[in-house]
């Protein structure tokens, strides 16, 4: 991208990570690419198993113990991370760059009490007492909003909300201030009314402090109210790339397109959202062409057999063949095999009169 | 928590209650008669009849029943009928040797155990995971009294390192006394121990696959902070579980243990007071027991509420 690298919190350039079992090496993904600016919020999206949680927990070195960086570069601040030691890492962690999780409700240990756990993250990384550390953990919860922070940092998890507790681990991620912040799909748990404060409080938050957010979700609604830059993913490749306002307005691969025809309409009727047909292949059974034309409305013969590449320009690459410069010479598929998101829609349908 | 406490000691009072009337059948429908065991065989049955009147055998059982509860109420366990002594001062002197052999032996377990199921559960797949897991398997198939006996046969006779057989109070030596008590220890420890490890490494597993683990990992902890500081705790309930039943259980139930190794501890007494019909050294020594077992059941409740503070102590029932 454009940027220089005096600007860049986070590239990853060429990330191929896959699962080792016995003798068997199953590679998810595949040449994952992408810059995060200082200050900036990159939205990762796609759906289960695209391999967008993979790519959040390679950057923090916290792949389970079968996965395995195959090749590719992460670097924080311009210093690889990839080849850091388990020590070296743990020191990054929770420090420089820290991570928010899916499940608030179990991702705090039961046994201790909030402020017991974030004070241990703070004194992990800071030389400081408990006292200090206890205090810091009130300034936190003050600023993540948790009403009397005071008596708060004595509760168990099992004495907060859902809510309350995703907060918490809000305030232990950012204890340390830290340059980024990694939310992997941090309101999918939550009901509606609270996702909207932790976006808004996330919002605020990286204003206050500064720090730079990868955001993982499905959620194309969490995209509009968070992202600068959008990193659309699918079966392990990144198949767009670019700013959020383009991404709604001009969105350019056709799985990129079905997200964004499938987002429910307040306006006018719709009977029947439209869908993108068809899951995610295996990755055992890759497509040997591109990933999506299993499901892919537009697919011509070719796309079956030969990946696409990178095309579009700088700002918006996508990668998709219709793009490309040989679109036009390739052969279509006969009529009826088409087996896209909108044939089945009823917003193609005759209206229904009556 | 006081709830809890006046509700708990209600029960044992209950569960003592039937546990009484339940010894005390037991007791009389063993066959064979004290008197005769006392007298012998060639005793004339005038002197037989007249020791069953002084003994108080030709009550109503109801009112030996009675009798019998009344007595114990006061503290009073009644005498011994071979030999007059007390009761409670036979019991006095036996439980101390049986609760060290069983506190040694919990020792040995818990000391092999924990690192050994951490061992196991943190590299597993591997050589260590495996060695645990052989020396669990054939840790539980081992019987005890089996080891016992190796042992003597390996470190008392061939090596001559131990003592094969013997007591040494613990109030006259120390050192003598632990070491007279190591091998039947290791004998009822090896087998516990074993449970007691793969019990922990599928429970440790389980935990160190939940999200507050990987927390754990996200603020920056190592694997050691993670593994003892979050895990081990949340991992150590079924733990606490087995070894509280298992150690009421030893209490009474290292009979065979005392007499490979010749020790003179409860299990030894309940064993002669059978063979000799005396009663009231039997009916003592079983109360005994059932009262070990509700107070260790009573302190794991207590234990459990500590280590887990999702467990409230109340009064109702749950």
């Amino acid at each position: 991208m454009k940027s220089t690298s005096e600007e860049n919190q986070l590239q990853v350039h060429g990330l191929e990570v896959g699962f080792k079992n016995k003798k068997k090496y199953t590679q998810i993904l595949n040449g994952v690419s992408f810059n995060v600016n200082k200050g900036e919020t990159l939205c990762i999206v796609g759906e289960s198993g695209c391999g967008k949680s993979l790519t959040s927990l390679s950057i923090m070195g916290l792949l389970p113990e079968s996965g395995e960086v195959r090749s590719g570069e992460i670097r924080f601040e311009g210093q690889e991370l990839t080849n850091r030691s388990m020590k070296e890492m743990s020191k990054i962690r929770g420090n420089e760059i820290s991570m928010i999780f899916q499940e608030p409700m179990t991702s705090l240990n039961p046994v201790h009490t909030v402020g017991k756990q974030i004070i241990e993250a703070i004194r992990i990384h800071r030389n400081v007492s408990k006292k200090e550390a206890t205090e810091r953990v009130v300034e936190m919860f003050e600023l993540v909003g948790i009403p009397s922070p005071r008596e708060r940092v004595h509760n168990y998890p099992h004495e907060m909300s859902g809510g309350m507790r995703q907060r918490v681990m809000i305030a232990m991620a950012l204890a340390c201030d830290p340059k980024l912040l990694i939310a992997d799909e941090p309101t999918t748990a939550l009901d509606v009314t609270i996702q909207a404060q932790i976006l808004d409080l996330l919002n605020e938050l990286k204003g206050d402090l500064d720090m730079s957010i990868v955001m993982i979700t499905h959620d194309l609604g969490v995209v509009s109210e968070m992202a600068d830059q959008v990193l659309v993913m699918y079966a392990g490749e990144v198949i767009e790339y670019t700013d959020s306002k383009s991404l709604f307005e001009n969105p350019k691969h056709p799985y990129t397109q079905g997200l964004i025809a499938s987002i429910p309409k307040l306006q006018g009727k719709t009977e029947e959202l439209p869908v993108i047909k068809g899951a995610v292949p295996n990755p055992d059974e890759m497509p040997s062409g591109c990933r999506f034309s299993t499901r892919c409305a537009f697919a011509k013969q070719e796309c079956f057999d030969q990946s696409p590449q990178e095309e579009g320009t700088e700002a918006h690459p996508v990668r998709c063949w219709m793009y490309s410069a040989e679109w036009q010479q390739m052969t279509p598929l006969k009529g009826g095999e088409s087996n896209g998101y909108t044939t089945d829609g009823a917003v193609d349908r005759e209206p229904i009169r009556n | 928590m006081l709830s809890f406490l006046l509700r708990r000691a209600g029960l044992m009072i209950v569960i003592l209650f039937f546990v009484s009337i339940i010894v005390f059948s037991l007791v009389n429908v063993l066959p064979g008669d004290p008197a005769l065991m006392i007298l012998g065989q060639e005793a004339t049955d005038e002197s037989l009849e007249a020791l069953r009147e002084d003994m108080g055998l030709n009550d109503p059982l109801v009112m030996q029943y009675f009798a019998w509860v009344g007595d114990l109420l006061q503290g009073d366990f009644g005498q011994s009928f071979r030999d007059n002594t007390e009761v409670s001062s036979l019991l006095a002197e036996k439980i101390p040797i049986t609760l060290q052999l069983t506190v040694m032996s919990f020792a040995i377990a818990v000391l092999i155990a924990i690192p050994a199921g951490v061992i196991s559960a943190t590299r597993k797949g591997t050589l260590w995971d495996s060695s645990a897991t052989l020396f669990a398997l054939s840790g539980v198939s081992l019987p005890p009294f089996w080891l016992g006996i190796l042992l003597i046969f390996i470190f008392a006779v061939t090596l001559g390192w131990f003592p094969p057989s013997g007591y040494v109070p613990i109030t006259e030596n120390v050192a003598q006394s632990l070491w007279y008590m190591l091998l039947p220890a290791v004998a009822l420890g090896v087998r516990l121990s074993a449970e007691l490890t793969r019990m922990l490494r599928s429970s440790l597993l389980e935990v160190l696959g939940s999200d507050y683990i990987r927390t754990g990992y996200a603020k920056g902890l190592l694997e050691r902070a993670v593994v003892y500081g979050h895990a081990l705790r949340n991992s150590i309930l079924p733990v606490i579980t087995v070894s509280a039943l298992q150690f009421a259980a030893f209490l009474g139930g290292t009979v065979i243990t005392e007499e490979i190794f010749n020790i003179p501890g409860l299990g030894q007494l309940l064993v002669t007071s059978i063979q000799t019909r005396d009663f009231p050294v039997l009916q003592g020594a079983v109360m005994f027991m059932a009262l070990a077992v509700i107070l260790i059941n009573f302190l794991t409740d207590v234990l459990y509420s500590i280590l887990d503070p999702r467990i409230k102590l109340t009064g109702g029932s749950q």
